[in-house]
């Protein structure tokens, strides 16, 4: 009788392979997951989009420049009106427009305010992957309080389509401003109040310690940009590079992050927070009068070129590259760069070897949104 | 004769139908009990729309699953797919059978003892009740053909399994100190020795709380139907009533842990101090409140810790409750042993 070669296992042993998503409780929206499983060990992953394929970009071609920003909104529908901002700015830089003073602030208050809630649904969601199932509830009061301000403002909760090429479409309500003073000032509380359930929590720190290390570099190479790039400690924050608006006169602070982990980059998204506050405290304070729109012409003609501008998403770097036609109406060519898609890319190497449950805290921690990545 | 048919058959046969009947009741209301605790942590309402205050709801709900097309899917083991909700109901309400609620009454010069059966082996008797629940879970798991199903049920399977031996050792010091496997005999230990054992047994009772926080599969150890990464674990494929008998099974073993750590830790149907204020409990109004009342106190005490954990804790990671199991909790009930056991030379000299 031969003995049994020891390093031969006894059975055979294959990888499962799982399908994660694309209707699973944890992958946020569409989301697909391949991954090949070896008992809980994941050996290997690989997202799979495009289940949220609407065409946006090439439907931009179709549209009058104003009429693409409803569209807009439908890409990252969690923080509409920064992408109503980024392609503002980009068409304002194609037209070459300045936009008065009190429009600019009150587009700060408003992409603010929708860091805010974007933060609130990243961190309901990411708690609640983790097995946390109570900040969700705290989070969407909150939520839900920014919400009714936008309400007020423009009408909408969540395709909000807030802003115009030259400006914002309407004058700030009566009081509104008292208001969302209000609303701000009782904001940190409620920060502290998420803080106490999770920051020290030692379950919460072993979920997310060490977990999803991307060194600066890397991060770097992979385009990563927004939370996930600065939780690895890279200064970037288009707000400060590459100002827009009037994010020059206002002073915040770029959190950063030492470990590279998931815990750090939740560390950074709640300081990104108290900074939100800190800006639309300034901007209350500073908002001058004044007319909220830039003289334009009716029908936008552009003149032939490109132009690339990006605003600083409350997931990264949202860019709009916009190329026109002489005289023409229409974008030629617009084309997004989406931060959640790059940061996605990131998500294979950041769970290789990892556990399963692992993987649902990275794709928490990446806060990506379907509807911006297969736009 | 007809003495022996009441005494062996209709007296019995009456307690099992008045403590299923309580059980599946408290079971139900339990899972309402949740929900508004759970709403209003959390600042909602929770039901409320089902009778006054929702208070119908679990019936509404119960009526919905009873009604429900039942489903096996294709490639499901059919057997073992029915099999296995019965295997892990069953042995959750076996368990109520040694449980004391209360001390012995009279009615009409017959003593009525408020428990099933004084079993002599009760506790080795519950443990390994206990055990064959797992079987219901792994195989349901298994049966269910899918990938999600069978990785709950093995998580299960495993962290049953380790989680078992401490709660064994926390249990074995409680055995030293009562000197009897019987749970009518642990509480008359209990008055006898002046003092509820959680005080000179509070390591033992930390362990066998988290031991059976985790047997039961709730929060923060509720990795087989951890619903962020198993859609709903070792269920996912049950529908209909047989879902749901799962979903009993959990809250009756809820009920079990909840009813034990009373009996061995919390002196069962004892108020406070039983001797130290015996003159307060003798007076006229205290002296009314029969024993179920304290021990359904303390038990309710218990089942509304696991819904408080439950809306406080993140989830562990597969490896970490491993690691916490047999790193810390299997040492630490070992060396609990050998305490309780030098205390105890050191006590009688």
């Amino acid at each position: 009788m031969s003995m049994h070669d020891p390093l031969k296992p006894l059975f055979d042993v294959e990888e499962m392979e799982i399908s994660f998503g694309p209707q699973h409780p944890a992958t946020h929206g569409v989301l697909r997951v391949q991954i090949k499983l070896d008992g809980e060990r994941i050996m290997e992953a690989k997202p799979i989009i495009g289940y949220l394929h609407r065409g946006t970009e090439k439907l931009f071609e179709t549209m009058a420049f104003p009429a693409c920003i409803p569209h807009t909104d439908r890409m990252d529908y969690v923080t509409s009106a920064t992408n109503n901002q980024g392609f503002c700015v980009a068409m304002e830089k194609l037209l070459g427009l300045t936009i008065p003073p009190r429009a600019a602030y009150i587009r700060m208050i408003l992409a603010e305010l929708q860091r805010l809630a974007s933060h609130l649904v990243w961190l309901a969601t990411h708690a609640i992957d983790i097995g946390a199932i109570t900040p969700f509830f705290y989070t969407f009061r909150e939520r839900d309080a920014i919400l009714d301000l936008f309400e007020e403002y423009c009408g909408a909760r969540l395709t909000l389509n807030t802003m115009r090429i030259g400006g914002v479409p309407f004058e700030l309500p009566e009081g509104w401003l008292d208001r969302c003073s209000a609303f701000i000032e009782a904001f940190p509380k409620h920060i502290e109040e998420y803080e106490t359930l999770l920051t020290e929590n030692r379950i919460w720190k072993k979920r997310t310690i060490g977990i999803g290390v991307i060194p600066a570099e890397e991060a770097i190479e992979m385009g990563m940009t927004g939370p996930p790039l600065r939780g690895s400690g890279v200064e970037w924050d288009i707000r400060k590079v590459f100002p827009y608006d009037r994010y020059d006169e206002i002073e915040f602070d770029i959190p950063t992050g030492k470990n590279c982990d998931t815990y750090d980059r939740y560390l950074v998204r709640m300081e990104e927070m108290r900074q939100s506050v800190r800006i639309i405290r300034q901007c209350i304070e500073k908002i001058p009068d004044g007319p909220i729109m830039a003289k334009a012409p009716k029908v936008l003609r552009a003149k032939e070129g490109m132009v690339y501008a990006s605003v600083e998403s409350p997931k990264g770097e949202l860019g709009y590259f916009i190329v026109a036609t002489e005289k023409g109406t229409t974008p030629y060519r617009c084309r997004v760069r989406p931060p959640s898609f790059v940061n996605l890319q990131a998500l294979p190497q950041l769970v290789e070897g990892a556990l399963v449950a692992d993987l649902v805290a990275v794709i928490g921690t990446l806060d990506i949104v379907l509807g911006e990545i297969d736009r | 004769m007809p003495e022996a048919v009441l005494n062996l058959l209709l007296i019995p046969l009456i307690k099992i139908v008045v403590l299923l009947g309580v059980v599946l009741l408290i079971v139900a209301y339990l899972t309402y009990a949740e929900r508004k605790i759970l709403a209003y942590m959390q600042v909602r309402l929770g039901p409320n729309r089902v009778g006054p205050k929702g208070w119908l709801q679990p019936i509404a709900d119960g009526l919905k699953l009873f009604v429900k097309e039942d489903l096996i899917p294709g490639g499901a083991e059919r057997f073992v797919f029915l099999l296995a909700p019965g295997l892990i109901m069953v042995p959750a309400l076996l368990m109520f059978a040694v449980i004391p609620f209360g001390e012995p009454f009279k009615v009409g010069g017959r003593t009525i003892t408020p428990y099933l059966a004084d079993v002599n082996i009760a506790i080795l008797l519950l443990l390994g009740i206990s055990s064959i629940g797992v079987f219901g879970i792994i195989l349901g798991g298994w049966s269910s053909n899918s990938k999600f199903s069978l990785m709950g049920g093995l998580r299960s399977a495993a962290q049953m399994i380790s989680y078992e031996i401490p709660m064994g050792f926390a249990v074995v010091s409680v055995l030293m100190m009562a000197g009897t496997l019987s749970l009518v005999g642990i509480v008359e230990a209990q008055r006898q020795a002046h003092i509820w054992f959680v005080l000179p047994g509070i390591l033992a009772f930390g362990i066998y709380w988290i031991c059976g926080v985790a047997e039961t599969n709730r929060n923060p150890f509720d990795l087989p139907e951890a619903e962020a990464e198993l859609v709903a674990g070792f269920h996912t494929e049950y529908s209909g009533m047989k879902f749901a008998l799962f979903f009993l099974a959990e809250y009756a073993n809820m009920m079990v842990i909840s009813a034990l750590a009373t009996v061995m830790f919390f002196g069962g149907w004892l108020p406070p101090f039983p001797n130290l204020l015996a003159g307060l409990w003798a007076s006229p109004v205290l002296a009314w409140i029969p024993g179920v009342v304290w021990f359904a106190a303390k038990m309710g005490f218990f089942l509304f810790c696991y819904i408080w954990f439950r809306g406080t804790f993140p989830r562990y990671r597969f490896d970490q409750l491993m690691a916490v199991g047999w790193k810390w909790l299997l040492p630490l009930s070992l060396a609990n042993v050998m305490l309780v056991g030098v205390l105890m030379l050191w006590w009688k000299g």
